[in-house]
């Protein structure tokens, strides 16, 4: 087993851990934690991927490396445009959840 | 045969390991908020500080070892600052 | 494999299981903060250190900031997550589903293709060739040979800035952000600030030169300037800006504009979109660079200042 194997099965575990804590956490928070251990996994994967591509005098394959670099960057702006929509979704209806159940006994003060 | 210079770098690096070490069991065995960063303190600061010193002969150019110096300065001068944040919101009843 | 590799991917896991297994909100993100460390470690490990850079940069340093400025905006809201906690059933059947999904990437890793396909050829033409003369073939790859999708993650990243604005109330547009911290600054972190931004500044802009011909680039040097204008921030020497600023939108603009016309300025110039002209290449290759730090140094931070609120939000 190489090290990239090795890396490749902890981006593995990464993304089944993601996945759990996705699902399990009620707070919406922890929710992205979780979905960004998910992306971390899933480049790790591409990682040892482009470890693997090692040929033409590199000792990597830098066209996986340069999308994981973009990928980083966007799950970034993603992660950023989450937070502001569950502030926003926390402000306005007065609890910190997801459930949608939770809004709809609201009464009144939700539109706007 | 080992020469002086690789020899001065395993004992600098060894004696930074321990740093690390003692400041990682005092992080987990102090009791208080505040004594765990004077343990931390010790960790980077000297800890930091001897890897560097050991590394500095291993260093491929004269500017590559002045980024090792660089490197433990910033470091310095923000754990330094982390740690005056700390405890200042310590004091002020956070735990 | 070493005991290095062992023991990094062992370290990699437990701090990812603290992470989704903490009970404070605080504590999970800082976990995540020191996971998103020791993974920049096992980039290293696998020969990628400009993914190292950035994942030690963005993801795990600016999104540590965005979380924890985020739980406690969250926390000042003062309302309860009131929830139930998950049966016990229910956390069994994740868990086993969980399982699946990780067994049957870790099988679909096992089964890699043994002698492993590689575009590393591709790219080692596109750095000799339109990315002549640049040392680094990761920037070659990425402002040359997918230029691209390099320009369109330019415009994601305004497309978020704009998706960020447009959640803060309608009276509220074209105001100004809420301040990082809202009552006076400690002096530490004034002076932590005036010390840190200035040198960190000038490190931003050295990686991001370096990064033509050893790992750096514009996306790690931007992330770095971003940082230091939120230390800046963080220490109220500086307030966001308004989000109508002719500046802020000329600077975030910018990037990707200056890109597209490069692009179709290619079409003229080398006879096809997105080509450079032979010995230009480096050059243009540079000043495309530069205006993409701009960019991301400008469009981080408004990503982590948040939606403008006005006066009838906290």
């Amino acid at each position: 087993m190489t090290p990239s194997i090795l890396a490749g099965l902890v981006g593995a575990a990464l993304v089944g851990l993601g996945l759990y804590g996705l699902i399990l956490h009620p707070h919406p928070l922890r929710k992205l934690l979780a979905f960004n251990l998910i992306g971390s996994g899933v480049f790790l994967v591409f990682g040892i991927v482009a470890r693997r591509g090692a040929a033409a005098g590199f000792p990597f394959d830098p066209i996986p490396q340069a999308m994981i670099i973009t990928g980083i960057v966007v799950a970034f702006a993603a992660s950023a445009l989450a937070v502001a929509l569950i502030l926003r979704l926390s402000a306005k209806s007065g609890r910190v959840t997801l459930d949608p159940d939770a809004w709809a006994k609201q009464n009144g003060a939700d539109a706007k | 045969m080992i020469s002086l210079l690789d020899l001065f770098s395993v004992a600098a690096i060894s004696a930074g390991a321990l740093f690390f070490f003692a400041g990682t069991v005092g992080l987990l065995r102090f009791p208080d908020s505040l004594t765990r960063l004077h343990a931390l303190a010790k960790a980077d600061n000297l800890g930091l500080g001897l890897v560097a010193l050991g590394l500095i002969p291993r260093a491929e150019s004269p500017l590559a070892a002045l980024k090792l110096i660089v490197i433990w300065a910033l470091v310095l001068l923000s754990s330094a600052s982390t740690a005056q944040l700390i405890g200042r919101s310590l004091s002020r009843g956070r735990k | 494999m070493s005991f290095l590799d062992i023991g990094l991917a062992l370290l990699v896991v437990l701090v990812a299981v603290w992470t989704i297994a903490a009970q404070d909100l605080f504590a999970s993100a800082v976990g995540y903060v020191a996971y998103g460390l020791l993974l920049a470690l096992v980039w290293i490990r696998l020969y990628a250190p400009d993914v190292a850079l950035t994942e030690a940069a963005v993801g795990s340093g600016v999104t540590g900031v965005l979380l924890i400025a985020a739980s406690k905006r969250l926390g000042a809201l003062k309302i309860a997550a009131l929830e139930a906690p998950p049966s016990l059933a229910f956390k069994l059947l994740t868990g086993v589903l969980a399982l699946l999904v990780a067994s049957a990437l870790a099988a679909a890793i096992l089964m890699l293709p043994d002698p492993p396909p590689s575009l590393a050829p591709e790219a080692a033409v596109a750095a000799e060739g339109p990315g002549a003369g640049l040392g680094n073939p990761i920037t070659a790859v990425l402002i040359s040979y997918r230029s691209f999708d390099t320009m369109l993650e330019k415009v994601v990243l305004i497309l978020a800035v704009l998706g960020v604005w447009s959640v803060g109330a309608d009276q509220a547009w074209g105001g100004a952000p809420a301040p990082l911290r809202r009552s006076k600054p400690y002096p530490a972190m004034v002076f932590l600030a005036q010390m840190l931004a200035p040198v960190g500044a000038l490190i931003g802009i050295h990686v991001f030169w370096v990064g033509a011909d050893a790992p750096g680039g514009a996306f790690q040097g931007g992330a770095l300037l971003a940082a230091m204008w939120m230390v800046a921030m963080m220490a109220r020497l500086r307030d966001p800006p308004r989000i109508d600023a002719q500046w802020l939108r000329l600077a975030l603009v910018a990037g990707p504009a200056v890109f597209l016309v490069t692009g179709l300025a290619g079409v003229v110039m080398a006879g096809n979109f997105f080509a450079y002209p032979p010995g230009l290449a480096k050059p243009i290759i540079l000043f495309i660079e530069a205006f993409m730090l701009m960019s991301i140094a400008v469009a981080l931070p408004a990503l982590v200042a948040g939606p403008p609120s006005g006066r009838s939000e906290q």
